[in-house]
């Protein structure tokens, strides 16, 4: 129970701090030491009236106590010259939400894309370092290192705790969707639902924050309906081609939610790339797929982000259109040989063509540059298909 | 709330080699006036134009002796060229001032970094 106020807590609260204090490095500090007292004190004597102005009130204080202690160090060493706060009493009122400034700093495009996300998982999911750590793959150490070089950088050079100015606002949102769709695809093409799951509540929030974009709603709605299918992507341990999945594990009610979200989205004016992905990710869990309305929104979406990747996906619907032939002469016009679904592509329509030594040379091309297992015993069960 | 004191930077400006060359004298003019003017702005409190960078000389330990080399440090795609100082009270204030620095039209860069408060 705890668990749970603690992660709705920590960004309302922590955003909160960074507003009074100005500072991210005490102002998590002071969070952390808040929450810890909170763990003690409410499970022997029951959780506050309001939780929220509590753990905001004691942080407070612990943040003004240490600095104390510092500027007590300060006029003795002259070395610190942090402002002095205001001691400020925090009435009844509710805490003002200042999550938006703090999703804006967080992925100031100032920070590396990883800082970005690193800090976005901490301040905004408040996973721990080693949280963080496990879901990318470095060590702990790594972690902490980033995220305290990040820190800094906020503090050195003065990135604001703010949401931008009108005109600088549509490239800094871009900033923001695309760590929350990162984060996204790194739970999801990795089966990590943990981070898929923190993702889409990331998404969430920003959808509350900023109800009038289309476009964070169009990211959720892109993420709910990928995510629907998740149960049917992997089946004895390896992937599941759209095509092939059991519609009957879709997440049905998530899918429905997508779809309205969507709409939604259309409605106010959605016309970005996550928009048109999601229309793509709604056309292809119809019960029938429409590759000709697919294939114009890849065409609408290499036209917003001149992606080869895009281009990729394209020539998959061109597939379905035109046949294995016209994809192939896209597919092969592409400069993507590093790219492993390059590969797995070209096999798939290569198959399709009865071409069976250029799709097995094709498919261990891909098995070379697969990151996962299921992706691996997927293309070993296609290969084996082969031989016979 | 409290209000953040204002921050000094650096603006380092880093310049594409050959950039000014083929432009008549009207257009580098143009170009110095330009920077004459962001020099004029209240929040830049020093700020300076090198001369080019074949003028230089550049210093290093060799093996026991002083190395002299004549140039730059390092052949780069890009060539220190000038600097400017300015207070700001945050890095987006100071990357909207350094985004009208010309050298960035002209296939340069623009460094930007807080100076050491000690």
């Amino acid at each position: 129970m705890l668990d749970q106020v603690f992660r709705d807590e920590w960004s309302r609260v922590l955003a909160s701090l960074v507003g009074f204090l100005g500072d991210v490095d005490l102002a998590e500090e002071a969070a952390q030491e808040a929450f810890a007292v909170a763990a003690e004190r409410w499970n022997r004597d029951g959780p506050p009236d309001n939780p929220r102005a509590w753990l905001v009130v004691t942080a407070r204080h612990r943040a003004i106590d240490r600095l104390r202690r510092e500027r007590t160090l300060t006029e003795k060493t002259r070395l610190l010259d942090r402002p002095p706060p205001t001691e400020m009493a925090l009435g009844d009122s509710a805490v003002p939400d200042e999550r938006l400034e703090l999703v804006f700093m967080c992925c100031h495009p100032a920070l590396a894309t990883e800082a970005q996300v690193a800090l976005t998982l901490r301040a905004l999911g408040g996973l721990s370092s080693a949280e963080i750590a496990r879901a990318f793959l470095v060590s702990e150490e790594t972690m902490k290192r980033r995220l305290s070089r990040a820190r800094n950088k906020i503090r050195a050079a003065v990135i604001p705790f703010a949401v931008p100015a009108l005109h600088a606002l549509p490239g800094r949102l871009r900033t923001v969707l695309a760590v929350v769709y990162l984060i996204f695809n790194q739970g999801y093409g990795d089966g990590r639902a943990d981070l898929a799951a923190e993702a889409i509540r990331l998404g969430r929030t920003l959808t509350d924050l900023m109800p009038d974009e289309p476009e964070p709603v169009a990211l959720l709605a892109l993420m709910l309906m990928h995510d629907s299918r998740r149960a049917a992507r992997v089946r004895d341990g390896a992937i599941v081609p759209l095509p092939e999945q059991d519609r009957r594990l879709w997440d049905t009610a998530q899918l429905e939610e997508g779809r309205a979200l969507l709409g939604k989205a259309t409605t106010a004016g959605g016309r970005g790339a996550y928009a048109v992905q999601a229309a793509i990710a709604a056309l292809q869990t119809e019960p029938s797929i429409d590759w000709a309305a697919v294939a114009a929104l890849y065409d609408r979406l290499c036209e917003l982000t001149g992606s080869p990747i895009v281009e990729l996906n394209r020539a998959v619907a061109i597939a379905e259109l035109d046949g294995p032939g016209a994809a192939l002469a896209i597919v092969d016009a592409l400069d993507l040989d590093g790219y492993r679904y390059l590969h797995s592509t070209r096999a798939e329509l290569l198959r399709r063509l009865d071409d069976v030594p250029a799709t097995r040379e094709a498919y261990r091309k891909a098995l070379d540059l697969a990151t996962t297992d299921a992706e691996r015993r997927f293309l070993e069960r296609r290969l084996a298909e082969l031989g016979r | 709330m409290w209000r953040r004191a204002l921050v000094r930077y650096a603006l380092l400006i880093n310049e594409r080699p050959g950039a000014y060359e083929g432009m008549s004298g009207a257009e580098r003019a143009a170009i110095t006036a330009e920077y004459v003017a962001l020099r004029h702005d209240e929040r830049v409190f020093a700020g300076e134009r090198l001369l080019p960078a074949d003028t230089a000389t550049t210093i290093r330990a060799g093996d026991g002796e002083l190395l002299l080399t004549d140039g730059p440090f390092a052949d780069t795609k890009e060539i220190f060229g000038g600097f400017y100082l300015m207070t700001a009270a945050d890095l987006d204030e100071v990357l909207e001032f350094a985004a009208r620095m010309p050298a960035i039209r002209f296939g340069g860069s623009v460094e930007v970094r807080p100076v050491w408060e000690g």
